[in-house]
């Protein structure tokens, strides 16, 4: 039997075992919801069903994300589409008995709002639909097709033209066009292997994107990466992936081991020649590590210290040899960019971004949670539509976006359509995904600090400019929120960016000044209050009570 | 080469935790780029990584003890002091942060006389910051003892490390 038949079969299989039930309660699993006990309500759930003798009829399913984390635990009933949130434990019988009869209202939440409507998914199509830790379910789900047509039906030139052809760039928040960077490293000449890396080093405060896709539906990273490898001639990929995330990590390595055992990683894949396997390398909680040539050191047992570009890993990367690098959500496209072909996704999103882009929307906004929305969407959209605007009756300050590297963007910017461009444009960027709304009670001299002091806890140490710079940065704005500075100081950190921005090594130290300069323009008027004292700057946030 | 290096150190002592050691070490091939995953074992066996280890772990990969303590104190994520009987971690991500994450920390520093990133003198207690747990949706979030608590403020805070302390007796 071929191994497309064999997941055919597996497809067939599962299908009808599912044909059976007549209820599916799915309940989210992943580490949002589990931090509020989601497993012990999993389990409660299960016991009310055998104790109601239902256990033939209704299955209980732990699936990954959902998206409204805010209102974790989730629960969906597959067949009616009911949506519960905050679940506990007390609700469970009530839930189970209502299966055959009228929803448990005070728990519902309407599925007719913004938040779910105007969500396009691509990357989180299985995420809080199949269990993330079964790869029959995957299977059953369409997953691995992309595989096994890419290997029986085209050539590896085809796969790069077909990536090439959507117009995806990289997700993690640079932006570079994924098609030409397998081409870049498909070319390469090598005397021996090839490698593909998953930077699942996730590391921008404020985002959950990379470890939600992981905890939700890892198999699709896998099948991304090995059909990656088919592209480039590699035979070897690793997942670098931050040691913060264990939940993450087990099922990564759970589904290594069933991706093998079921043949789809391995020697020989599908009959062909063509074989990939997958390793996991921890980080070590080391923000630089994010950039690639860190990275890489990381991954060979080194200090996570970047090194001087070119040579680019598609050249030179891990132990020297040619080397695909590309973030968790890039490789999350990849399946469906195959399966539906590039055109189909070029014909989302905008001009020059193509696709959909996730979102982990946090702060101070009614729905935090993780969203997909097609590239081209408004801020304004994002904010007040699908995360329902501002809490506790305060008002829209600034979004921020791309973590430390990123920028605030103020409210004449709302209308602004979320592209790589624009974002650029007005001083941000559009980073990795983290979304972190902000109200009028922050004080964008603190904000500024507070990303201050993260670049230069973080910074390597390698390249004096980042090194000592952001130490110099970060003590001006201690200076400014202390009311200790003076307009000279002010003058002097301005100065202080350009040098930092045009002089560090990496990206970490090129973009620190980001926050400060983005916050310099449109919010200059809280630094001159930092100077002159005219209102205290004091601490910027109140305790949520 | 010397002698020494072409031979494998024996382990440390006859602690158990050692042969777990070793056979990640084994695994690799005893290749020194597994060197980062091999402290992640250590520290998680025993919880930290003091300086016997790390001789131990030069010695098997064959290379410079000073660049096991170069990497090991480089990566934020390994302790090279034993930890308390039980941990905090405060996130500090930007999400937290804007929830006001700075008076939780401040709160339990202040409770238990503990600076971040320290233990208490009594080795009861140890107070930790954290980059980003990326559970934004539930900020301010913290981990208390290895479980994750969100949508804190400085009384439940408090009031969670007191139940674990009490757990902890019972």
């Amino acid at each position: 039997m071929t191994l497309l038949e064999d997941l055919q079969h597996i497809t067939e299989e599962e299908e009808e075992k599912d044909s059976k039930f007549k209820y599916h309660i799915n309940i989210c699993v992943a580490a949002g919801c589990l931090s509020s006990q989601s497993d012990v309500i999993k389990k409660t759930l299960q016991d009310e069903v055998n104790k109601c003798g239902l256990a033939e009829v209704c299955k209980v399913k732990g699936v990954g994300c959902m998206g409204p984390c805010s209102g974790g635990p989730v629960v969906a009933l597959a067949e009616s589409g009911v949506l519960y949130e905050h679940v506990k434990v007390e609700d469970c019988a009530e839930i189970v008995k209502s299966l055959e009869g009228k929803p448990v209202e005070r728990l519902v939440q309407s599925t007719d709002t913004p938040f779910f409507k105007r969500q396009v998914k691509i990357v989180l199509e299985n995420c809080g639909k199949i269990d993330p830790e079964s790869i029959t379910d995957y299977i059953a789900a369409g997953g691995y097709r992309a595989l096994t047509h890419a290997l029986a039906e085209m050539t590896p030139v085809e796969v790069v033209e077909e990536v090439k052809k959507s117009g995806l760039r990289g997700r993690g928040g640079a932006g570079y066009p994924t098609g030409l960077k397998w081409s870049t490293v498909a070319k390469a000449q090598s005397s021996g292997r090839k490698f593909v890396v998953c930077n699942a080093d996730e590391g921008d405060p404020g985002a959950f994107m990379d470890r939600s896709v992981l905890e939700s539906d890892p198999h699709r990273v896998l099948e991304g990466m090995a059909i990656a490898g088919y592209a480039v001639a590699a035979d070897m990929g690793y997942v670098y992936v931050r040691a913060e995330y264990p939940l993450a990590i087990k099922r990564l390595k759970t589904a290594i081991k069933q991706a093998e055992q079921q043949g789809v990683l391995g020697n020989d894949i599908c009959g062909t020649n063509f074989s990939f396997h997958v390793e996991i390398r921890l980080g070590a909680g080391a923000f630089v590590c994010g950039e690639e040539t860190a990275l890489l050191a990381s991954i060979e047992g080194n200090r996570g210290q970047p090194r001087p570009r070119p040579p680019f890993p598609a050249i030179k990367g891990l132990w020297d040899r040619p080397t695909l690098i590309n973030n968790v959500e890039t490789f999350g496209n990849i399946a469906p960019i195959i399966r539906n072909g590039g055109e189909w996704f070029a014909g989302i999103g905008t001009e020059k971004s193509k696709g959909t882009k996730v979102f982990a929307l946090a702060g101070k906004v009614q729905n935090t949670g993780l969203i997909e929305v097609p590239m081209g969407v408004t801020l304004r959209e994002i904010v007040f539509d699908i995360g329902g605007g501002i809490p506790d009756g305060r008002s829209y300050k600034a979004v921020q976006t791309g973590g430390p590297s990123g920028g605030c963007i103020p409210a004449e910017h709302l209308d602004l359509p979320v592209d790589y461009e624009s974002l650029a444009r007005v001083g941000s960027i559009m980073g990795s995904g983290g979304m972190i709304v902000m109200d009028d009670t922050s004080n964008m001299v603190d904000v500024a600090k507070f990303f201050m002091e993260f670049c230069m806890t973080e910074s390597c140490g390698k390249c004096v400019p980042c090194r000592v710079g952001t130490a110099q940065m970060y003590d001006l704005l201690t200076k400014m929120t202390e009311k200790r500075a003076t307009p000279r100081d002010l003058a002097l950190l301005e100065e202080l960016c350009e040098v930092v921005k045009n002089t560090s090594l990496c990206g970490l130290g090129q973009t620190a000044p980001n926050p400060v300069l983005s916050t310099l323009e449109y919010f200059r008027h809280e630094y001159y209050e930092a100077i002159t004292g005219g209102i205290p700057a004091g601490p910027a946030v109140e305790a949520v009570s | 080469m010397s002698a020494n290096l072409k031979t494998k150190p024996a382990l440390p002592s006859a602690d158990k935790r050692w042969k777990i050691v070793d056979a990640t070490m084994r695994r690799h091939g005893y290749r020194s780029d597994s060197l980062i995953e091999v402290l992640h074992t250590v520290q998680e066996a025993f919880g930290y990584l003091d300086e016997v280890a790390m001789k131990f772990v030069a010695g098997s990969l064959r290379i410079p003890p000073s660049k096991v303590y170069g990497v090991a104190s480089f990566y934020q994520f390994f302790t090279l002091r034993p930890p308390g009987r039980r941990t905090c971690v405060v996130c500090m991500g930007t999400a937290c942060y804007i929830k006001g994450a700075a008076n939780l920390l401040a709160a339990v520093a202040e409770h238990y006389n503990v600076k971040p990133g320290e233990t208490t003198a009594d080795g009861e207690l140890s107070l930790i910051t954290a980059r980003c747990f990326g559970s934004c949706g539930l900020a301010p979030a913290a981990v208390i003892d290895g479980n994750v608590a969100g949508k804190l403020n400085v009384a439940d805070m408090l009031e969670r490390i007191k139940e674990g302390a009490q757990n902890d007796a019972a």
